[in-house]
């Protein structure tokens, strides 16, 4: 009998069903609505680039080459007539507009945060789930885990891009190699401290076979943790995508990515800074978004993990 | 009464309970005293406020936990209105304070003689060599075996009774005015609660310091109280000296609390007969660790445990941590596959039995597990969880949950209350619906590990009585795993005692507890608290 | 204690063991021939059929193993294709520069990130709090190369203060040798920053909720010493495990911070190597920092009876 330890030590946590309410909580989070606020806007930018005055992100024009931010060009169409266009960002030193390869550029890095983060847990939650419940699986399993976990991850994410041709599905592979033992831990260490839980081991003495038992009684508890982990990885798949693509070892240079742009701004930094600065600016505030609004996540779906 | 000024007066007290609560204060007009050489306890079931209360006079309440109303005043000085470094002085020096847990509350990284000491370095401008004789001096009177070597120990490396003599000989090196104690023997095995408790009785006679002391237990405050307070609900309802508040309670919620606590005097019961539903043989359980590279480790939990249960009967198993009841039900339960030795239920050994096969005796035998909050699935509905095990065996869905509704009303529940979750319910509720999810497989053997320990004295009983209706509808075997003598008195008809893994006696309820052969049963015994008092 | 440490570095040899044969199938598993992609695009046959033969690649996959792996067992690392170089030699000539870097930045990441955690733990919720935890979220946002690039417009080109990049060996002059190294070291040290700022502060705020720290109250002792005394001490084991796993996401930072100001050490070597699909150069630099990280990850949790007289082996 415990004397009242929740009273003394801060208010009663409500020991609710989890899930309740969460979707209340996560809306009056300010981290969840501003991360998921700027995230929307970041993916209404890449799904309507066509429409947001840009022009072919690819289209090489030698006389624009190196142009500042602002600079007008006149283009005239097959008609006679011509209009202005500004070049809001400047040019690269292929004569390409910044400005409509940064908008571009969002698709990919969605594209590759949403693809990475849902395979690397899916991957990740069925190897977990087999090595936390087949104790003959567990050694093999983590030992292999163990040696992944061993290799830095932007070096085996390089290891793995050296093996393929450039391209988006070597990245996305490259990137989930190393995120997938991070997974496999996570959801072992759930199953395994979950299956000393009570109700679990009455459902055992209920006779419940392992198939339900995993799927009813431990796969729920993971949820919640995978949408956490799900998020920062998607966050940190933009960034190693950005850096492959930097190094020169990611994307074709040709695919408007921030990571490439910023990679063609490289040699001529000194004199054209914003061909860093800018899709640098749209990059760390994605990621900075996708981050707050993990650090949301957790802290509504997660309490215990709450100001990790 | 004392004529003297009370060390600690406490008129009026309110706490106030953060927005949200079931009620607005967590303690109410709340008015006791303790006067120097007293011992007054403060008694109360969960949420009654007693611990609040102490902590308030500490100064150590939660941010969120304001004292709105009243004072609390030591040796004349108001606490309440006393600036954060005046209460930094009295603290430690005054006043001083144990917990509940001796382990939690001792730094893990600090020698016990560094936290001793830290006392006299923050009140005392004594030097290193006053200091270090001051606390080997102090440790030797709560007579701690070789002080010297404790001193320089950690706290993992003594045992828990010595953890707590160590907070004791923190929190009185001083000699403070004041002792707040807050339920310092309820994590303790009963033998060293009994230690603990003749130990501060004594100390705090000889040094005239005023104890508060905070309890659950009325075996306790018998075994303790010069004075008593009964708090519920953060009010004060009935105070005065422990003899005529044991004796002529006059408030009805003292005398409901008194009357739930189980008599150590078994009842008298005839021997059973039915057939034999479950017989252990030299059951052994082995704990084994370490693996390629790491150092093998093995500790024997429990060996050579021969058990016979039959129908309609209760076997109680009795012992202290550490002593492999809780080892022996989990293996009976094939939670755990057991070392060596087998289990008959009746006629066939399930000790070795894959769990492929097993399945069909998993019905038979359903457990009643400790904590009441963890053993349902706080995702899945009351009535779910019930259904579960007859739908694994076959029922149709609607027909489990017609018997579900059956049990609900057996258990004291509402039939409709299935389709709620299970933190909707308290935990004596739980704990029936536990019992009814067991009885819904119809089993012939419940196991109940320490299935109401976590429970207040007045829930308590009434699950046991219920425990003990099932057992007479459906001609139960129940295997009852307590450390606790008095509810194992009330409701087993035999016992079983456990130390250190080996069974050292066993027998009838009545010849156990009135002659008891083996000397670890006759300590046990001994130190049920309460007992001069005939509780 | 003697027998443990022993026991510990042979239960390393699996992982490394694991490591080798993982960097060693992944090169074997290339879709389509290692030999072809190695020789590049306008290779002929011949030059085909002799990397093939120099690798060993006609060779079965166990016998290819068992060469490879018993030259790695001499300490033999094999010979580069595109530096004409026992690897070897390639490595010794650019370990100087990425030590440096990794020593520095480590010095400036615990200095700063440690001081900064306990603060933000000890003044819970305040301003304070908000800001060291907004700066480490910050420090996860913004991939390395763009503060590398922000910081040399800013104090290289505008201010002027630091040379633009290059490196300058020890031995020619520390003055020289650490006004280069200072913007690198800063760079690569805000994400380790952030990540060790925020463990030390869950890990202080987690022991400040703790029992033991009750009591210290109990007995009127000051928050000062309650902090430094009785917290820090036991919030060190996570901390030092923090600093000790962030060494991959130091490793990871040293290949770009090296690319970005044009230091000649084994990250700037690791992105040459995959360019010029250098695969024996790949492999021997992937092992050689996967050893160093479990080796440093060892030493760590030895330190952990330092702080923590539970932890005994």
């Amino acid at each position: 009998m415990s004397a009242e330890p929740s009273l003394i030590a801060a208010p009663a946590p409500e020991l609710a069903r989890p899930g309740a309410n969460a979707m209340r909580r996560l809306l009056r989070n300010p981290a969840v609505l501003i991360g998921g606020t700027v995230l929307l806007i970041m993916a209404l930018i890449g799904l309507l680039a066509p429409f947001l005055g840009t022009m072919d992100p690819g289209a090489i024009n030698p006389a624009t080459r190196n142009k500042k931010p602002g600079f007008e060009r006149t283009i005239r169409a097959d008609d006679g007539s011509s209009k202005v266009f500004v070049h809001k960002m400047g040019t690269d030193s292929l004569g390409r507009d910044v400005y409509s390869r940064v908008v571009y550029g969002a698709r990919v890095s969605l594209i590759i945060a949403v693809s990475v983060a849902a395979c690397s847990v899916f991957l990740g939650l069925i190897i977990g789930l087999l090595a936390g419940y087949i104790r003959a699986l567990d050694g093999v399993i983590m030992r292999v885990m163990d040696g992944l976990m061993a290799i830095p991850a932007i070096l085996l994410a390089i290891a793995v891009v050296s093996l393929f041709r450039a391209g988006l599905a070597a990245v996305i592979v490259a990137i989930i190699v190393p995120e997938i033992p991070r997974v496999v831990r996570l959801v072992r260490s759930i199953v395994l401290s979950v299956r000393e839980e009570p109700y679990v081991e009455a459902a055992i003495m209920q006779g419940t076979r392992v198939p339900l038992l995993l799927v009813r009684h431990i796969l729920p508890n993971t949820i919640a943790p995978l949408i956490v982990q799900g998020t920062f990885i998607a966050a940190s798949a933009i960034l190693v995508e950005a850096i492959l693509s930097f190094l020169g070892i990611g994307i074709p240079p040709e695919t408007p990515t921030w990571g490439n742009i910023m990679a063609e701004g490289r040699s001529l930094f000194r004199i054209f800074p914003h061909n860093i600065l800018y899709p640098g600016i749209f990059l760390g505030l994605t990621v900075l978004a996708v981050n707050m609004l993990g650090d949301g996540l957790r802290d509504t779906l997660d309490p215990k993990m709450a100001g990790r | 009464m004392n004529a003297e000024q009370p060390v600690l007066e406490i008129t009026g007290l309110s706490i106030s309970l953060p927005g949200g609560g079931d009620r607005k204060h967590a303690v109410e007009d709340v008015s006791f005293s303790v006067a120097p050489g007293e011992i007054v306890c403060v008694v109360g079931e969960s949420g009654s406020g007693k611990s609040v209360t102490a902590f308030s006079v500490m100064g150590l309440l939660a941010k969120v936990l304001k004292p709105v109303a009243g004072s609390i005043r030591l040796e004349g000085e108001d606490l309440l209105s006393a600036t954060p470094q005046r209460l930094r002085a009295l603290r430690g020096d005054r006043m001083a304070m144990i917990f509940q847990e001796p382990m939690t509350a001792l730094n893990p990284v600090l020698t016990i003689g560094d936290q001793i000491e830290e006392v006299l370095r923050i009140h005392t401008e004594l030097g290193p060599e006053e200091r270090r004789a001051r606390v080997i001096d102090m440790m030797a009177s709560m007579r701690l075996p070789d002080p010297e070597r404790i001193h320089a120990s950690y706290p993992h490396q003594i045992s828990g009774g010595q953890r707590q003599r160590v907070m004791i000989a923190a929190a009185l090196v001083l000699d403070p005015a004041l002792l707040i104690a807050d339920e310092p023997t309820t994590a303790l095995d009963v033998t060293t609660q009994a230690q603990i408790l003749k130990l501060i009785k004594e100390l705090q006679g000889r040094r005239g310091t005023g104890v508060l002391f905070i309890t659950h237990d009325f075996g306790v405050v018998a075994e303790i109280a010069d004075r008593v307070v009964v708090m519920e609900q953060g009010r004060v309802v009935e105070q005065g000296p422990a003899e005529q508040v044991l004796k002529a309670p006059q408030h009805p919620y003292t005398r409901m609390l008194i009357a739930a606590v189980p008599s150590l005097k078994p009842a008298l019961r005839q021997p059973m007969t039915g057939p034999m539903a479950l017989e252990t043989i030299g059951l052994g359980k082995t704990y084994r660790s370490g693996g390629l590279f790491q150092k093998q480790r093995s500790v024997v939990a429990a060996s050579q445990v021969d058990i016979k249960l039959r129908r309609g009967e209760t076997v109680g198993i009795v012992g202290e941590s550490g002593s492999g009841k809780t080892t022996v039900a989990r293996c009976v339960a094939r939670l755990m596959p057991p070392s060596e030795g087998a289990i008959l239920v009746p006629d066939i050994d399930i000790a070795m039995l894959p769990e492929r096969r097993l399945r069909p005796y998993r019905r038979k035998i359903q457990v009643v597990f400790q904590d009441p909050f963890r053993s349902l699935n706080p995702r899945r509905t009351v009535g779910d969880s019930i259904i579960e095990g007859p739908v694994n065996f076959g029922l149709a869905p609607a027909q489990a949950l017609e018997r579900a509704r059956g049990l609900m009303s057996l258990v004291g529940l509402q039939p409709q209350a299935l389709d709620r979750y299970p933190h909707q319910f308290s935990g004596g509720q739980r704990q029936r619906i536990a019992i009814a999810r067991a009885l819904a497989m119809e089993p012939e053997i419940l196991i109940a590990d320490e299935a109401v320990s976590a429970l207040d004295v007045s829930v308590q009983r009434q699950v046991l009585n219920l425990l003990a209706d099932v057992q007479e509808k459906f001609n139960l075997a129940i295997l009852f795993i307590t450390h606790d003598l008095r509810v194992a008195a009330q409701i087993c008809d035999r016992i079983v005692v456990m130390e250190k893994g080996v069974i050292v006696e066993q027998g009838p309820t009545g010849a156990v507890f009135s002659a008891p052969a083996h000397a670890y049963t006759k300590a046990l015994i001994e130190a049920a608290p309460g007992k001069s008092f005939g509780l | 204690m003697l027998g443990y440490l022993l026991r510990r570095l042979l239960a390393t040899i699996p992982v490394l063991v694991i490591v080798a044969v993982l960097v060693f199938l992944m090169l074997r598993l290339t879709p389509g021939d290692p030999a072809a992609i190695i020789a590049g695009d306008n290779a002929t046959t011949q030059q085909i059929e002799l990397i093939r033969n120099r690798l060993g690649l006609d060779q079965p996959i166990l016998t290819q193993f068992g060469i490879w792996a018993g030259n790695l067992l001499q300490g033999n690392l094999g010979e580069s294709f595109f530096f004409k170089k026992t690897i070897g030699e390639l490595i010794l000539g650019r370990i100087e520069p990425t030590l440096s870097l990794a020593f520095l930045t480590i010095v400036i990441a615990v200095s700063v990130a440690v001081p900064l955690g306990v603060l933000a733990a000890y003044r819970h919720g305040s301003w304070i709090d908000r800001i060291v935890m907004g700066f480490s979220v910050l420090g996860f946002s913004v991939p390395v190369f763009v503060i590398g690039y922000l910081l040399i417009y800013i104090f290289a080109i505008s201010l002027g203060w630091f040379p633009v990049q290059g490196y300058q060996p020890l031995a020619d002059g520390f003055g020289g040798f650490i006004q280069r190294l200072i913007l690198p070291a800063i760079t690569l040290s805000v994400i380790y920053i952030a990540l060790i700022a925020r463990m030390t502060r869950a890990s202080v705020l987690e022991v400040l909720s703790e029992d033991y720290i009750r009591t210290a109250r109990a007995k009127g002792q000051v928050e000062r010493i309650i902090l430094f005394r009785h917290a820090l001490k036991n919030a060190a084991v996570p901390i030092v495990t923090v600093v000790g796993i962030g060494i991959a996401l130091l490793i990871g930072g040293v290949v770009v911070t090296e690319s970005v100001y044009a230091i000649p050490g084994l990250g700037r070597l690791t992105v040459d190597a995959v360019l010029a699909r250098d695969y024996p150069t790949i492999q021997a630099v992937i092992l050689l920092f996967s050893a160093v990280y479990v080796a440093i990850n060892l030493a760590i949790d030895m330190a952990y009876m330092l702080f923590d007289p539970r932890i005994r082996y």
